[in-house]
């Protein structure tokens, strides 16, 4: 084994991966909950598939590998819920399993299991299936109910329609909000992101660099380009991708310095693609692309070790 | 193993499992990625290359006496493109609608590595007839490389083998198989996959011989 010291001061942490996970897990329960909640029973499915078909793609691999059986750190159980939140509640059953085994075997066990991958397993999953299904990935539909309205009688067929990013104009500030927007099942609601990611914040397991960096960077390159910046934000993915996306440990760069370039990068990317590519979202591209650029602005920020002469170029 | 090389069978069998030029030295890997899309444009490029490996071979391992040294790798492309002109018009007469599919492919055939490497490693260096073998070997290891992935790409990203539909109407392709990352990835799990078996078989046959 290659165990490399850092420079002290050490100290002995109470926090294990599966602390940390739970702790990721409980953000977002409010998400989960509301996107249950809008979306009706269809939407439970979804993600009850891609939790499973995640932790058993994790055990099956860690069978025939013959490694030890680590399922109960629940990081398997984090990335399917991510990547269940990240399809649109009318997905054929079949894609939330595919997904889960894609993001578990090819892009997490290949590289050898928690903590090597080099991109986030939810996110390259679910841009291997809005590439290989973009049919059945976009098809949105409007929420069966809304949130804090009970008056409104629930229906049972799912109305399609375009998001909001396609026409803005057609949802007020405050739909945007509650998620009364046709969208994923974990973006629309935004006012539960917002609860998911101060719990986040007040626990300690992620620092605001990032989802600050990439949602401001969005706004201010949104409002310079001519669009209202609170629509960009509210609109898409943007909110759920800087706080449970963007923020995974393993995929993004070490020191602060590191994660405001990685959050702000993220942030011009996505209003790129928004603006001038052919996808209307760009949150998962963005945040891909910055992943693999990590290891590089690691390289350019790393942190010099106390005594150490700066080498001459 | 140096016994097994100099026979001509050797040869041939060393093309194809021990040094097959895609899976084994991982050569020519963008025609590879190019032409896999379905089955059938792998065996066509795969017969292509056979084609000019084992013609340029011959021709090539015939003149190594006469090319000198100091412009063999001009003469070597001369020769190469003569084969590659000769398959080109071939497809273009014969089976029009491959020449569609693999288009620009055909013509790069003349800076497939695989034929440079082959032409310099080995036809300049060994006689005629274990040449051909040489290039019939590397030929075949190619067109067997390429037809694997292109199988799995296809059953994938159409649902088809060789253009027959295998999986039925409900089946959704995958799209991202038949497109260049798709291939990427792909190419690199099949990769990975024959040289576990490979270096298995090896360890295997080794401790036989070991034994015996």
């Amino acid at each position: 084994m290659n165990l490399r010291l850092s420079a002290g001061p050490h100290f002995v942490a109470r926090e294990s991966t599966q602390t940390l996970m739970l702790d990721v897990i409980i953000a977002l329960i409010p998400t989960t909950a509301a996107g249950v909640y809008l979306f009706g029973i269809r939407a439970a499915w979804v993600l009850a598939i891609s939790v499973i078909s995640a932790v058993l793609a994790e055990f099956i691999w860690q069978k025939l590998a013959k490694k030890p059986v680590r399922v109960s750190d629940l990081s398997a159980v984090v990335t399917g819920l991510i990547l269940g939140l990240n399809m649109p509640p009318e997905v054929p059953l079949w894609l939330p399993a595919i997904g889960s085994f894609l993001a578990i075997m090819l892009v997490k066990q290949l590289f050898g299991g928690l903590g090597q991958n080099f991109m986030n397993p939810a996110l390259l999953a679910r841009g291997v299936m809005l590439v290989s299904w973009p049919a059945l990935m976009s098809v949105y539909t409007l929420p069966v109910r809304v949130l804090g309205n009970t008056s409104v009688e629930a229906s049972a067929d799912a109305v399609s329609a375009a998001t909001a990013l396609i026409r803005p104009s057609a949802y007020s500030t405050y739909d945007l909000l509650i998620g009364n927007i046709p969208g994923a099942i974990g973006e629309v609601c935004k006012l539960a992101i917002i609860i998911g990611f101060l719990y986040l914040l007040f626990v300690g397991t992620i620092s605001w660099h990032i989802p600050v960096c990439f949602v401001g960077t969005v706004a201010l390159l949104s409002w310079i380009l001519g669009s209202d910046p609170l629509i960009a934000i509210l609109s898409g993915g943007v909110l759920f991708g800087a706080v449970f996306m963007a923020t995974d440990y393993v995929t993004n760069p070490m020191l602060n310095i590191g994660h405001i370039i990685f959050g702000i990068g993220c942030g011009v990317i996505v209003v790129v693609i928004r603006k001038f590519g052919s996808y209307p979202e760009g949150v998962t591209f963005a945040i891909l692309i910055m992943n693999i650029l990590t290891p590089l602005i690691d390289r350019w920020t790393h942190r010099r070790v106390y005594g150490m002469v700066k080498k001459h170029a | 193993m140096r016994n097994e090389k100099t026979t001509m069978r050797g040869v041939f069998i060393n093309g194809v499992l021990n040094e097959n030029p895609v899976f084994r030295l991982v050569l020519g890997v963008c025609p590879t990625l190019a032409s896999t899309t379905n089955a059938i444009n792998g065996l066509g490029m795969g017969a292509a290359a056979t084609f000019v490996l084992l013609g340029s071979n011959i021709v090539i391992s015939m003149l190594r006496n006469f090319i000198p040294d100091k412009v063999r790798i001009p003469a070597f492309i001369v020769v190469i493109s003569t084969f590659v002109t000769i398959v080109q018009m071939l497809i273009q007469a014969f089976v029009p609608s491959l020449y569609e599919a693999l288009g620009l492919f055909i013509p790069l055939i003349v800076v497939n590595c695989i034929i440079l490497a082959r032409a310099e490693a080995f036809a300049s260096k060994n006689s005629v007839l274990h040449s051909a073998a040489d290039g019939l070997g590397m030929g075949a290891g190619f067109t067997l490389a390429l037809i694997i992935i292109g199988v799995v790409r296809e059953i994938l990203g159409n649902g088809s083998v060789f253009g027959i539909d295998v999986l039925g109407a409900s089946f959704q392709p995958m799209l991202l198989a038949i497109m260049a990352p798709g291939g990427f990835i792909i190419f690199g799990l099949i990769l990975g996959i024959v040289n576990s078996i490979v270096n298995k078989i090896g360890k295997r046959s080794a401790g036989k011989g070991a034994e015996a």
